[in-house]
């Protein structure tokens, strides 16, 4: 059984912070096949198309008949322990401050045997479900969970370093009067986060959204209007060593493409509220939040945009806003590596079109605000990177994996 | 398809295997392994009588020379051979130059071979060669724990424990008896004796792995040479001869966990091939990564019956006096473990042991020998495995 997570202490400033260290993030790029599915949440194996055969450790060849045509499939999770160890001294500075570590050859019920961490509750005879996790260096380790959920699983100390669980940590939502910002207080507040921060410009304004929100517990009404540089760095100044999950809310959606607009004014408010916003947010509050990439308990440890699927592959009649979103998801990438040295995950939450005002025309299916919450906490809990929330959103990361130039045309 | 039969092997006639050296190991070296195997080059020259120019065939094995191979140092140790090698394999490196280099001098494509194992060992050394050691470990087993081969060979152990009865106690058995043997050893780094209640009792490293299971990384290297026999008696040479060998690779891939090391799929051929009645040995080197490892081996290399293991530890002795004479320079667990250097170690004693220039414990009236090789751990098993028998001239 594992041991459930005490709240952490309150931080002794005097004490030095514990730097960030990596586990070893070098990877071969074919092994990498392994990292898009740990991104996405999947369990797939390395598969050849020629004979069907299933094989671990990755490889360029297939063990059996030679075949390069090798892509990750999926493949059933399940699997049984056959030996384990608990690794007491390592040479490797991340792993030696982590000590003891448990791993364990896990027979698949694919075939292959795979090299696992383990988690607390699974032992040498016992079955196993298995999934790739994202370690703090960004690459895909294999994990074996107990097959049923069993009590308080998720603070097993090995595996919260692959997740981003929000229990105990503390959450700036950076817009709350959003619909999704909103729903994502509430379901933040919901999942034991210690303090939710609750962004509204112009907070000392009368609002029904700000009463509403104040009035949940552990949630906490902060000033911030990410197109003003100055209220971005004046929050950061107050919690930012206390951000420990920053999730960017703001939205400014408007429809239509280029040739319509007079002049630029759209576009820079675009551009101000959504990419702009993301360079100012991510000056204030990331260096502290990589620096505090293994500070206890509650470290610091995601990063989460929530994105328009159109910023993958423009959607004209929003063809403005696809064009900052594409901005944004760029920006996402550069500040994946930035984070980086402090294993601090980016997450992208990429959305269909909204159930809100500014999709009013747009036709079914669309996404419920609390959809988009629910996909992101679940994205937290089990460690995600590109989470896909709706059918639209799913429709259009499919389309694009087989023919980019033909959903180009249909769109 | 074509049904394809493997040819009768030829044996090593004519071959001679002579001029045992080491060159003393040191815990950590600021020198190169270039240096190391440049020692080693040197006591050959030394042990033989032989010119440097005389050298034609040169097989090199070493895991830090990076960025050379065999090929560069030919020209920083001024050697012209005709015949060049480079076996990094680890705890196979031995038994395989050996049985090229026979081969080799066998043909006619060199008449001597020089066999070098060395490498260097800085303070840093290991934990590098551990974090790049295969495209597998980096990919699959670095990442979980970076345990190093502990990790790997504490699955393993774990597993063979369960599976065929033996306990730590068995394990502590070869790991004493080793310690005593290098207790006479000059060249041992391990100079304090080894009690059953130490090893049970010491630190864990990757349970069941505790620390006297564990070999201690060092610089050194060790050295022989391959030539014809005529060219061994003219300079008055005491020489060995090749008797069988076997090498098998990947040998067991859909073993779930590893079990086995390879051997038994050519043992027949190893004893057939030598005349020598299976198991019928003087003495035996294993390769001692790690005490579990060598009790595999003496099972699946037929000193004892199938499944019977555990019996055979509990009712054999293991010193260089004893019922079953086992690494008898004190192996890696004892002297230490010189990176491909401790693929050499057992070879190297078994020259030794087998023309009487035993520098330690000299096994009585030894006559034939058993030397195996084993490693290359890259993923989860060893996948190298290999054997020779060695006879007396």
């Amino acid at each position: 059984m594992t041991e459930p997570l005490t709240p952490p202490k309150r931080k002794n400033p005097l004490k030095k912070t514990r730097l960030p260290l990596l586990p070893s993030g070098i990877r071969s790029r074919t092994a990498q096949m392994l990292t898009l599915v740990a991104a996405e949440g999947r369990f797939a194996l390395p598969t050849c198309l020629d004979c069907g055969a299933v094989h671990y450790p990755p490889r360029d060849a297939c063990p059996k008949c030679l075949s390069a045509r090798i892509f990750a499939q999926e493949a059933p999770a399940g699997g049984r322990v056959a030996a384990e160890t608990i690794i007491r001294t390592s040479t490797d500075p991340y792993f030696r401050e982590r000590m003891p570590w448990r791993i364990g050859t896990v027979v698949l019920d694919a075939g292959p045997s795979i090299i696992a961490h383990l988690q607390g509750d699974v032992a040498t005879g016992s079955r196993a479900r298995m999934e790739w996790k994202l370690d703090k260096s960004g690459q895909a380790v294999a994990f074996a969970l107990p097959e049923k959920e069993t009590p308080n699983m998720a603070d097993d100390p090995q595996l919260r370093e692959m997740t981003l669980d929000p229990k105990f940590r503390r959450v700036l939502v950076t817009d709350a009067r959003t619909a999704v910002g909103q729903e994502m207080v509430k379901a933040l507040a919901a999942q034991g986060a210690a303090i939710v921060f609750a962004g509204l410009a112009e907070p000392w304004k009368p609002a029904p959204v700000r009463d509403a929100l104040a009035a949940i517990k552990g949630v906490e009404i902060v000033p911030i209007d990410i197109t003003d540089t100055d209220s971005v760095n004046e929050l950061a100044g107050e919690i930012g060593a206390k951000v420990d999950i920053l999730i960017n809310t703001a939205e400014h959606i408007r429809p239509g493409g280029l040739m319509e607009r007079k002049g630029v004014g759209v576009a820079r408010e675009e551009l101000e509220a959504g990419y702009l916003g993301l360079v100012r947010l991510a000056q204030a509050f990331g260096p502290t939040m990589r620096f505090r990439g293994a500070d206890g308990t509650n470290s610091a440890c995601a990063w989460v945009n929530v994105l328009s699927v159109f910023a993958q592959v423009n959607w004209p009649q929003f063809g403005a806003h696809s064009a900052s979103q594409a901005a944004m998801l760029s920006a996402a990438q550069s500040l994946r590596a930035e984070f980086r040295a402090g294993g601090v995950r980016v997450i992208n939450v990429f959305t269909g079109p909204l159930e809100t005002e500014w999709y009013q025309a747009v036709p079914p299916p669309k996404v419920a605000p609390s959809q988009v919450a629910a996909a992101t906490i679940d994205a937290l809990k089990r460690g995600l990177e590109d989470v896909y929330v709706g059918d639209i959103a799913q429709d259009v990361r499919s389309r694009l994996a087989v023919n980019p130039k033909a959903i180009e045309r249909e769109l | 398809m074509v049904a394809i039969h493997s040819a009768k092997r030829l044996g090593y006639e004519g071959v001679a295997v002579t001029a045992p050296v080491t060159v003393p190991y040191r815990r950590f070296s600021i020198n190169s392994a270039h240096w190391w195997i440049g020692r080693a080059l040197r006591g050959l020259v030394a042990a033989s009588g032989l010119r440097p120019a005389d050298i034609d065939g040169l097989s090199v094995s070493s895991f830090t020379l990076a960025p050379d191979t065999t090929i560069g140092l030919t020209q920083h140790y001024g050697l012209s051979p005709r015949w060049l090698d480079h076996i990094p394999m680890g705890g196979a490196s031995g038994v395989m130059a050996l049985r090229k280099a026979a081969r080799a001098v066998q043909a006619g494509d060199c008449d001597i071979a020089a066999c070098v194992a060395g490498d260097t060992n800085h303070v840093d050394s290991f934990r590098r060669t551990l974090s790049t050691f295969s495209r597998f470990a980096q990919d699959a087993v670095y990442p979980y724990g970076s345990g190093g081969p502990n990790a790997n060979f504490a699955l393993i152990m774990s597993n063979y424990l369960r599976k065929t009865g033996a306990t730590r106690e068995d394990t502590a058995k070869l790991a004493v008896a080793q310690r005593e043997n290098a207790m006479r050893f000059p060249h041992a780094l391990m100079k304090k004796p080894l009690t059953a209640e130490a090893y049970l009792e010491a630190r864990a490293i990757a349970d069941p792995i505790h620390l006297f299971d564990c070999v201690m990384p060092c610089a050194g290297a060790e050295a022989f040479l391959v030539l014809r026999e005529d060219i061994a008696r003219d300079l008055k040479l005491p020489f060995v001869r090749v008797l069988g060998s076997i090498e098998r690779h990947n040998a067991f891939a859909d073993d779930a966990i590893q079990e086995r090391g390879g051997w038994e799929r050519d043992l027949d051929e190893l004893y057939g091939m030598a005349g020598v009645k299976r198991g019928a040995v003087d003495f035996i080197q294993t390769y001692d990564d790690y005490p579990v490892i060598s009790m595999m081996q003496l099972e699946e290399l037929g000193l004892c019956e199938n499944g019977g293991i555990v019996e055979f530890v509990r009712g054999n002795t293991f010193t260089t006096d004893g019922t079953c004479p086992h690494n008898t320079s004190g192996g890696q667990l004892s002297v230490g473990q010189a990176g491909c250097a401790g693929g050499y170690l057992g070879l190297v004693e078994a020259i030794r042991q087998l023309t009487g220039q035993a520098l330690g414990g000299q096994v009585k009236d030894a006559r034939t020998g058993l030397v195996s090789g084993f490693g290359m751990i890259t993923y989860d098993r060893g996948l190298a495995s290999c054997a020779a028998l060695l006879g007396k001239a």
